[in-house]
């Protein structure tokens, strides 16, 4: 049980470092909120899981610190950090029956037979392995043996947080569904931090209170789901969460004004400040609607996904996507396209104006 | 599946039937042959029967020659499975280290069996060689070729140094394939590093070293060029094993009706022994 705090940490698998290519994770800070769902979420190679390896202690980063309830950790091992981790795919010792393999963690640390006995059945009891505790751990099914990685990890009652790296991987997806709500009711009821990393939104999504978003090493965005779709603080939240992404259009700031292609936008975000390379104006297809007079386009092409339309669209600026209701009537060749004030943000270098 | 029924195919699976024909099955049954006839040459022969399996089955010298290849086989096994486990785990698992321990450790096993037999007779001469020369040197009363306890652990010496190589490789390659989230998790759990070898590494190392076994066991069993160059199965027949002992039998004695009796009877044993392991270690595999 602890808070945890990640502070200036920055991590290299090389010796070097020229560029901020060669981290791995770099200038990391964050606040793990104890009992807190999280969700690390990102593409592939984007360091989640060298983040996730920093704060369990198989990694030792190359700079910053690592505190649990604001004492420094950084030089603990795994076993004193007290931490459970669960992996991609199902790690069980495959000579054990399911039972040993769940008492494993508690017969390493010379824990009396008894209270094993006990801890184990409760844990089997709530993973719902009860029925094959005397079979041999490898005969189980790969949601099973994901269930007994899992179960290694609750048996330890003091654990300080519950790591999981991408732990549906390998299972079914009509399981994926059902152990997924497992583990938050299982979140409910223990109320540990866990942390658990993911590429994919809709899982970090319905997993976590809160979700980190990770780009290249760095943490992007930290918020709530509908945070990091109503206001992303960076182009890639933008693109990276929502079905279709945010449409992102190169823009011109002039004297706090954006403009499209010499047409004012009407923005969400105040603009003090001018210095940027690069300016791009987002607005997700959520929130964009048909009008008499606004930004003019020509339709590309209209997809029906039964919920919606995607309507994609070109622009003088580029191609937009919309999202337009399945009853709309979309029109047929060219129309007017305006933004939702309220959603449409003016970004510099990738990150929002403010 | 539908399968496409076609006479035809059986034709491109001739040339497989002649090279097995020629290479195994036309010899055996030359062998098969012997084993039930007496010949005098000339291409006369006489049935016997089963007289020839009679006579080596209880025959003294085939029970004697049999001990020693099991005894020198249990040896080596014993000495070259843990030393090569031993010698995989110590082994680097990344950088440069890596193919320098690989060439090094694949070295003896390049070496034709000969010139091995060849190497370590010189080595271990008493006078002249480097190891039993120092041997006597240090006080040590070594002579291969004249006392029976220096002859076995020369040659036993000389089979680990050859062969161990083989273990460690499949050893190595049983240990790289283990995922690093097994040691990672089996860090967390706190598991002790006997532990690890005993509930990780070895479970995962069961199948490369159930093939190494294997190889082990049917080379050294049928073991001849080394021991024959070094030892020549002496002194006396301290060193001959069953393929030192069989060539004596067919080419030294002439004896070819025994002796292929003997090539059947020390076949079948080979291969029981192989079966009855193989089983016994895939038992497992299947059932959960």
């Amino acid at each position: 049980m602890a808070k945890i705090t990640l502070k200036d940490l920055s991590h290299s698998y090389l010796k070097t470092q020229s560029s901020d290519t060669d981290w791995a994770v770099r200038d990391v800070n964050i606040d793990w909120e104890d009992g807190g769902a999280y969700a690390l979420l990102g593409p592939s190679g984007c360091g989640k899981t060298t983040l996730l390896n920093i704060i369990s202690g198989l990694i030792n980063p190359t700079k910053g610190d690592i505190l649990f309830n604001d004492k420094i950790v950084s030089n603990l091992n795994p076993v004193e950090r007290n931490i459970a981790q669960i992996f991609q795919f199902p790690v069980i010792y495959d000579t054990m029956t399911v039972y040993d393999n769940l008492a494993f963690p508690l017969k390493n640390r010379k824990i009396d037979e008894e209270k094993i006995k006990t801890k184990v059945h409760e844990i089997a009891e709530m993973l719902e392995l009860s029925s094959t505790l005397n079979n041999r751990a490898s005969g189980l099914t790969a949601d099973g043996k994901q269930k007994i990685s899992l179960g290694r990890g609750l048996v330890r009652s003091d654990v300080n947080a519950i790591m999981f790296d991408e732990p549906l991987t390998v299972i079914d997806p009509h399981l994926k569904w059902i152990l997924r709500s497992k583990l938050k009711e299982l979140h409910q009821k223990i109320n540990r931090t866990m942390i658990y990393v993911t590429h994919d939104q809709t899982e970090a999504l319905t997993f976590a209170d809160q979700v980190v978003v990770m780009h290249e090493g760095q943490i992007v965005q930290t918020g709530t789901p509908v945070d990091l779709f109503e206001k992303p603080k960076h182009t890639f939240v933008g693109y990276f969460i929502g079905s279709p992404g945010m449409n992102l259009l190169p823009c011109r700031i002039k004297e706090g004004d954006v403009t499209l292609n010499g047409k004012k936008i009407d923005i969400h975000n105040k603009i003090k400040s001018n210095n940027f390379n690069k300016t791009e104006i987002g607005v997700r297809p959520e929130f964009i609607s048909f009008s008499s007079d606004g930004i003019p386009v020509k339709i590309l092409s209209v997809s029906n996904t039964g919920r919606h339309k995607i309507v994609d669209t070109q622009s003088e600026s580029g191609k937009i996507k919309m999202i337009a209701k399945t009853s709309e009537d979309i029109p047929s060749d060219s129309a007017f396209l305006k933004f939702n004030k309220e959603y449409t943000y003016a970004y510099g270098d990738d990150w929002i104006i403010e | 599946m539908n399968k496409t029924i076609n006479q035809k195919a059986w034709f491109f699976v001739i040339p497989v039937f002649v090279l097995v024909a020629f290479n195994a099955v036309i010899p055996l049954m030359t062998v098969v042959n012997y084993a039930f006839q007496e010949t005098f040459g000339n291409n006369v022969f006489m049935w016997e029967g089963t007289r020839w399996f009679k006579q080596i089955m209880l025959s003294e010298r085939f029970h004697a020659s049999l001990g020693r290849q099991f005894l020198f086989t249990f040896i080596i096994l014993f000495i070259q499975i843990p030393l090569g486990i031993a010698i995989a785990l110590s082994m680097p698992k990344e950088g440069m280290g890596v193919p320098v321990c690989l060439v090094l450790m694949s070295m003896p096993l390049l070496i034709p069996w000969n010139v091995v037999g060849a190497m370590w007779n010189i080595f271990a001469l008493p006078d002249i060689g480097f190891l039993g020369h120092s041997l006597n040197a240090l006080g040590f009363d070594y002579n291969f070729t004249q006392q029976i306890g220096d002859a076995w652990f020369t040659t036993i010496l000389m089979d680990v140094w050859h062969w161990t190589s083989l273990v460690v490789l499949l050893s190595y390659a049983g240990l790289q394939s283990i995922q690093p989230a097994y040691y990672q998790a089996a860090e967390i759990d706190g598991a002790s590093r006997w532990a690890v070898f005993t509930k990780i590494e070895l479970p995962k190392m069961k199948k490369v070293l159930t093939i190494a076994i294997l190889l082990r066991f049917m080379d050294s069993f049928m073991i001849y060029t080394e021991p024959f160059v070094l030892t020549g199965g002496g002194p006396g027949n301290a060193t001959a094993f069953l393929s030192i002992d069989l060539v004596k039998m067919a080419l030294g004695q002439f004896d070819l009706g025994p002796a292929a009796a003997m090539s059947l009877i020390y076949f079948f044993i080979v291969l029981l022994v192989c079966w009855v392991f193989y089983t016994l270690m895939m038992r497992n595999e299947g059932n959960q």
